[in-house]
């Protein structure tokens, strides 16, 4: 994607965007990656706005771990769902660049504008 | 002040002046000036990022929130750490590949309306001196307490010092300031936790048990300050999603060369934050059981002096003075950070963009941001001044809960709603804006009946943080005005403007060129 997106920087001027857009392949793929990113969203901030909720039932106020409350094992999870989360982009990520890179190379191959 | 405390202290600002001068010399465009030429990479703007985002109120609010609160400062923690995912999911690709210097810009993408960008240079001119003047009046008490001087020579210092730093070095220079300070407050979180764990045997279970014995079970559990879900869902609302709308953070995507690289720093900053954060609470308890309520009340109401206390305690004076020169190093990255932010709003926006219509050459695009800088500045510091006897820690929070009521809602609408129009944008950054400030002004942080805020009185908002009312708010007005307003725009163009953003944003086809 970088390469491609590189050489239009140079050459605004001449990209049909309406035609990118009226693709089947991009319109898939933003679909995809909507779907994909705001779903994980939606699950991760659910996931974090409980804990302020929980905090203060007693599911999260009781001791789990000797005297280790639930909050803290609550937000010990959250920490490490973030740094999960995090590697699963990382690893999601490439995926979308190579889709949209094909996406543009659709495009040139149609012969761009 | 001893002779290692200045040792330390000189260390530092010696290292950010060579790193200014250096930097300096790399600094003739409006793009070096604004956004370090986009050459930074991916680790390097990790670092900046967190140093961003790791202020004082992060580094000491924190610590000594859970000092005096126990579990009620670690939601701080938690929502500071999560909010990189919100960050690293949403905004920092789409945003790297619309955006040019400022978040105005990446708006005006799509609405190439003056209005918007008026409107957003004012959000982000609000949020800039609302965290200023805390970042300002947390680093005079600091020098105050370190050196004895006056609180007004303590922030004139500072403010000359970001100044400087901004004024010749640019976005380049802030950058490093920030890595370095991120480096030296990591070593020095990792350090102190380390010391407080060895203590407590390297056994979690037993740091807890000796907390929950000697000073309560409920502080292990939320309630000591806090008292109920709502302004605690509140809280931690804004900082979920107030990171996202600070237009500092939003700056910084744009320092580097694409997409691939701004996600690249995400990756660096979330790991940072969550090993920093996670060490606060070795610090919080350490401070707690070894320093002391009591001590640490005595010297700080608000808590924000139990890490270098704890320092103390742990490393005696050199420990003290390292920590406390990570403190200032702190304050000067995040001011530094946030005066080149309100001076891009000043001058890039207002000023080039506004009133002189994008003509400006390189030369008066450079002069003119250095303007803005001193202007920004001068501002601060006067606010600053008369700021002292402020109970500040709360100004913090509202800059979240304006970035995630006034700003977030209009990136977000921006980049993947196709209805959404200028009117819109502007309703959402308006109603957002002025829904945070009115709602705080009848908030309990200036109006107590037992006389800890501003005025004395009932207030009429009971939450500390409104953004459980103004977020909604915010992004209820962007989508009502735009449905209603939709007869009056001319959809054919609307629609076009809307399918080149969408490609752009998914694809980094034409991304806005700010590298060498």
């Amino acid at each position: 994607m970088s390469s491609l997106g590189e050489k239009h920087s140079k050459n605004q001027h001449t990209i049909d965007y309406d035609k990118i857009d009226r693709m089947d392949s991009f319109n898939t793929f933003v679909k995809k990656k909507n779907t994909l990113l705001f779903t994980i969203t939606a699950c991760f901030l659910t996931f974090y706005i409980l804990l302020p909720i929980l905090a203060f039932t007693s599911v999260l106020q009781q001791k789990w771990i000797g005297d280790i409350t639930g909050v803290w094992v609550y937000s010990a999870a959250l920490f490490i769902m973030t740094v999960v989360l995090a590697m699963v982009y990382s690893k999601i990520a490439p995926k979308l660049d190579a889709q949209a890179a094909a996406v543009l190379a659709e495009y040139e191959k149609d012969g761009g504008k | 002040m001893n002779l290692v405390s200045a040792g330390f202290f000189l260390g530092i600002v010696g290292l950010t002046l060579i790193v200014t001068y250096i930097a300096a010399k790399r600094t003739s465009s409006a793009s070096d000036f604004y956004t370090a030429g986009g050459g930074l990479k991916g680790w390097q703007n990790g670092f900046a990022i967190a140093g961003d985002y790791l202020s004082a109120a992060a580094f000491l609010g924190v610590s000594g929130a859970i000092a005096l609160t126990g579990f009620d400062g670690f939601f701080f923690s938690v929502g500071y750490v999560v909010a990189n995912l919100v960050l690293l999911y949403v905004i920092a690709e789409p945003m790297r590949n619309l955006g040019r210097y400022t978040l105005a810009d990446m708006l005006t993408a799509r609405f190439n309306e003056k209005r918007v960008r008026g409107v957003a240079a004012t959000s982000t001119i609000v949020i800039v001196i609302l965290y200023m003047i805390a970042q300002l009046v947390g680093a005079g008490a600091l020098i105050k307490l370190l050196f004895g001087i006056e609180y007004w020579i303590a922030v004139l210092i500072v403010g000359v010092m970001m100044t400087t730093y901004v004024l010749f070095g640019g976005m380049t220079a802030t950058s490093w300031v920030q890595i370095i300070k991120a480096g030296l407050l990591l070593f020095g979180t990792t350090m102190m936790a380390f010391l407080v764990f060895q203590k407590f045997d390297f056994n979690l279970a037993n740091m807890f048990t000796t907390i929950a014995t000697d000073h309560g079970e409920e502080y292990l559990i939320p309630g000591q300050k806090y008292t109920s879900s709502i302004d605690s869902v509140s809280m931690m609302m804004a900082l979920v999603l107030g990171t996202s709308g600070l237009p500092h953070i939003l700056m910084r995507f744009f320092t580097v060369k694409d997409a691939k690289t701004a996600r690249a720093s995400i990756n660096w900053t979330t790991w940072i934050t969550a090993i920093f954060f996670s060490l606060t609470i070795f610090l919080g308890f350490g401070a707690m059981h070894f320093v002391g309520f009591d001590k640490i009340i005595a010297e700080n109401a608000a808590g924000n002096t139990a890490a270098p206390l704890l320092a103390e305690f742990l490393g005696g004076d050199v420990m003290l003075s390292f920590i406390c020169a990570v403190a200032f190093a702190t304050i000067l990255a995040v001011v530094s950070g946030l005066v080149l932010t309100g001076a891009s709003a000043i001058s890039h926006d207002i000023y080039g963009e506004i009133l002189k219509d994008g003509k400006l050459t390189e030369k008066q695009q450079v002069l003119a941001a250095r303007t803005g800088s001193i202007s920004i500045a001068v501002i601060s510091i006067i606010l600053a001044l008369f700021a002292q006897s402020l109970n500040v820690s709360f100004l913090v929070s509202f800059a979240f809960c304006i970035g995630a009521s006034a700003n977030l809602p209009v990136i977000i609408y921006t980049i993947y709603w196709k209805k959404f129009n200028s009117n819109g944008a502007i309703a959402a950054m308006v109603t957002g804006l002025v829904s945070c400030l009115v709602l705080g002004a009848m908030g309990p942080n200036i109006w107590s009946t037992t006389g800890k805020a501003i005025f004395i009185g009932e207030p009429l908002v009971n939450l500390a943080v409104p953004a459980i009312i103004t977020i909604p708010l915010g992004f209820f007005a962007g989508w009502i005005v735009s449905i209603m307003t939709a007869s009056k725009i001319d959809q054919q163009a609307a629609e076009a403007t809307y399918k080149e953003i969408r490609v752009k944003a998914h694809t980094g086809v034409s991304v806005q060129d700010v590298s060498h």
